[in-house]
């Protein structure tokens, strides 16, 4: 089954989106995000979309509950690198993804998460 | 099937289709009925929208709504398909996409369109957002026969 590959590095999970998604993949990215949460008992969850060129209703959907689920599960979620195209219609779509952080890169991104549980 | 879920489509949207006036250049249609279908209309729209010279905002836009009305026919039609046309009126290009489906229709419009409101789980911003994104809409549905909607995006 095809599935989008989940990172460790030290306490945290890094996922990179490079392809289209499906409405299924994203169900399933979400799940084994939430299951790496758990099994790796990761601290922090960056999800980087430098390469998605859209985000629709669905997709911003998983990305919210995401951040839920993993904030649920003691750990903090950063959406990183959303392209400016995307942003605007994203929000003209309706969608503000209340609750998640976000970056302008992964290097921000990691930054942001140690600075929220290094200390 | 397809050739009868075209002339649906047309039949529902006549107002629509009529009252631009612009020429067709180009028809094809794409069947709708599983979640990879979703991803090869935004694939097929994202072509389009390259090939008007679209601006990179503008096709983000064009293709979301298509990704969000593709889930919709799938979703609350039961599957279907989408005609895509570009059209000419002379002075500037375009591109139509119509969805139909012939599922159980959406009895109050309106409030379909309307932000949050949603029958099937969903975030309820698919329609009303969709039609945010572009620069005509139409929708035509009657209860136990399907729905069509219709959007085109000119390029300015």
């Amino acid at each position: 089954m095809e599935r989008i590959p989940i990172l460790r590095i030290g306490d945290l999970l890094l996922v990179t989106i490079q392809v289209d998604m499906h409405d299924r993949l994203a169900m399933t990215l979400q799940d084994d995000l939430t299951e790496r949460i758990v099994s790796d008992s990761a601290k922090g969850v960056l999800i980087d979309i430098s390469a998605l060129d859209l985000v629709d209703s669905f997709i911003g959907r998983m990305i919210s509950n995401t951040a839920a689920m993993a904030r649920v599960l003691d750990a903090q979620t950063v959406l990183v690198g959303m392209q400016p195209a995307v942003a605007i219609t994203l929000v003209e779509l309706g969608l503000t993804l209340p609750g998640v952080k976000t970056a302008l890169n992964v290097e921000k991104g990691m930054a942001l998460l140690g600075k929220s549980y290094l200390r | 099937m397809n050739m009868d879920l075209a002339q649906h489509a047309v039949r529902f949207n006549s107002r629509l289709l009529n009252s631009t006036g612009g020429q067709i250049q180009s028809s094809a249609t794409l069947p709708l009925r599983t979640d990879e279908h979703v991803v090869g209309v935004r694939k097929v729209v994202r072509e389009h929208a390259l090939e008007l010279k679209l601006s990179l905002v503008e096709q983000t836009k064009l293709v979301t709504a298509a990704s969000e009305l593709a889930r919709n026919t799938i979703k609350y039609g039961g599957g279907g398909m989408v005609l895509a046309q570009t059209l000419s009126d002379g002075v500037r290009r375009g591109l139509r996409l119509v969805f139909a489906d012939d599922g159980p229709g959406i009895v109050d419009i309106e409030q379909a369109l309307r932000d949050g409101f949603t029958s099937g789980g969903g975030l309820g911003l698919g329609l009303g957002g969709a039609k945010r994104l572009v620069d005509e809409f139409d929708i035509d549905s009657r209860g136990g026969e399907g729905t069509a909607v219709a959007i085109i995006k000119w390029k300015r």
